[in-house]
């Protein structure tokens, strides 16, 4: 198989919902093995851009081509180099947490699913909670249950759409981890975000989204340098992701 | 489109687990199921069935085909229900996200509503055994009226399909049923047509129930079956097919 240098390259997406434009013109690239940051408020369109990519929903008009793949004309090809986290943590409640890795590893014809779930239940410090049914979880244990179902079968393209919304602090950072983890081992992650510190953190590039249109697209640094110089107050002052995303969306209200 | 690849029966082998686990984790629901069945059964048994003039003495054995499309008509809310759990939760999207028979996740669900219904109704059978039902027929008999059962089953099962795929909540998903639970009581099940006023009677002697109860209760009775058992089958499978038609378009089009 060729390598692709390009993970993700959308161009000019557009999408409506009946007469409603929630996409206009979206166009971005994901490098092989970056990790990618979709930011945008409630609302933005993230998760119709996931789910274009996921080739859950079908686009108007615009391109997007996933690990080589045209989403509209290729979608098992895409579905082949993909896995995919939801908003929403999809597990299956009366199941247990081991259950649900093996329904996924069975469906995705590994080889051997129980020694694949036992690996990812003990990545995911899981082990304990193993057996139990998924309904007895709490909100942590599910997402990273949801994260590791996505993981089974070591997709080299993973979707993300906000995974730490709604975990307290500590599971977050774990969450953050785990991300980590995955880039280092050369996964390419598009993640989405409504906080401005985890696109900080984790993301090699950050495309800020507002109201259905990219509005910024660069490296941390890169957006860093279109916040106003730091002021002189008593201590020079960082501009963080907040700052550059408040200057950016006043500057465009504006026009 | 799909390609139904060499994978297809052993994803739906899959699914199918998944829901048998639903199905022998939620035993309850058999009796939820089942319960009302018997409660009528009870009443028209004990209690109406002395008025009730059949031509027989044994009221039970002219009830019972009634009762076993009852069953079934309660039991399939619980495809809608689970149908819109996997929706509402995101697990639609994960399956679908992945490269695996789009429609093995339905068939899962259908294969399981004809093993849970099988069970409530065999529940069914041996009550009415305790409350003296009795049966002449022979092996060919019983096997045609399992198969009239199972096919009776599958029809409703894909109208379920149609409920808890285009459903919003689950009262919406549940509100179908009500309609199939009204058509035996305009029906041949608990009394003659003959006694029914002129229009009520050309309405029962033409609806599905009439002719898939009067075949099945010729066949217990080891009485000459006649036209019914062919007007049975077309209704079955009739429904069967326009009712699956209608689910797959509304499964694949989603989006
Ligand atoms: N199925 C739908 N039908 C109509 N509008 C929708 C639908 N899904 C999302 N929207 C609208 O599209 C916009 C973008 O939604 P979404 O992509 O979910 O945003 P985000 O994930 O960034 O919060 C929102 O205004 C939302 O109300
Ligand atoms: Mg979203």
């Amino acid at each position: 198989m060729i390598q692709n240098e390009i993970a993700i390259s959308v161009q000019k997406l557009t999408k409506s919902y009946k007469n409603v434009r929630v996409l206009e013109g979206v166009g971005f690239e994901v490098k092989t093995g970056s990790i990618f940051a979709m930011l945008g408020s409630n609302g933005a369109g993230k998760t119709t851009i996931v789910k274009i990519l996921t080739t859950l929903l079908k686009h108007d008009r615009g391109t997007a081509i996933v690990n080589g793949f045209d989403v509209a004309s290729n979608p098992e090809k895409v579905r082949q180099s993909i896995s995919l986290t939801g908003q929403f943590a999809a597990v299956d409640e009366i199941l247990t947490g081991r259950e649900n890795l093996i329904m996924i590893a069975k469906l995705r014809h590994l080889k051997n699913p129980h020694k694949v779930a036992d690996e990812l239940l003990n990545r995911f410090v899981l082990t304990d909670a193993a057996n139990r049914r998924v309904s007895t979880y709490s909100g942590g244990m599910r997402r990273r249950l949801d994260i590791a179902m996505s993981l089974v079968g070591k997709s080299p393209i993973v979707f993300l759409d906000e995974p730490t919304t709604g975990l307290d602090p500590e599971a977050r950072i774990e969450v953050w981890n785990f991300i980590k983890e995955l880039a280092g081992n050369g996964t390419t992650v598009f993640l989405t975000t409504q906080y401005l510190d985890e696109a900080e953190q984790l993301a090699d590039r950050i495309s800020i989204l507002h109201k259905g249109t990219i509005i910024v697209n660069g490296t941390l640094a890169e957006l860093k340098k279109l916040c106003p110089p730091a002021k002189i107050e008593y201590i020079e002052k960082q501009p963080t992701l907040e700052d550059i995303f408040l200057a950016v969306v006043a500057k465009k209200e504006e026009n | 489109m799909e390609t139904i690849n060499i994978y297809f029966f052993k994803d739906m082998g899959v699914m199918f687990g998944r829901s048998m686990r639903h199905i022998f984790r939620s035993l309850d629901t058999i009796m939820t199921v089942t319960i009302s069945p018997i409660a009528i059964m009870l009443l028209f048994v004990f209690v109406l069935g002395g008025a009730i003039q059949i031509g027989t003495d044994n009221y039970i054995n002219y009830l019972l085909p009634g009762i076993l499309l009852m069953t079934i008509a309660n039991g399939i809310g619980y495809v809608s229900y689970r149908l819109l759990l996997d929706k509402q939760r995101g697990i639609f999207e994960r399956f679908h996200s992945m490269p695996i028979a789009r429609s093995a996740g339905l068939w899962g669900h259908v294969l399981v509503s004809l093993v849970s219904n099988a069970i409530s109704v065999t529940v069914i059978i041996l009550i009415a055994f305790i409350m003296g039902f009795r049966s002449p027929a022979g092996v060919l008999p019983w096997l045609a009226v399992i198969g009239i059962l199972g096919l009776f089953t599958l029809s409703m099962t894909w109208i379920a399909v149609i409920a808890g795929l285009s459903a919003k909540s689950a009262d919406s998903a549940g509100a179908f049923a009500f309609v199939i639970h009204l058509l035996p009581f305009i029906s041949s099940a608990f009394v003659p047509t003959n006694t029914m006023p002129k229009v009520v009677r050309i309405f029962a002697e033409n609806q599905p129930v009439t002719s898939i109860v009067d075949a099945m209760r010729a066949l217990l009775n080891n009485q000459p079956v006649g036209n019914d058992i062919w007007v049975a089958l077309v209704w079955c499978i009739g429904i069967m097919i326009v009712a699956y038609i209608f689910a797959m378009r509304i499964y694949k089009n989603r989006g």
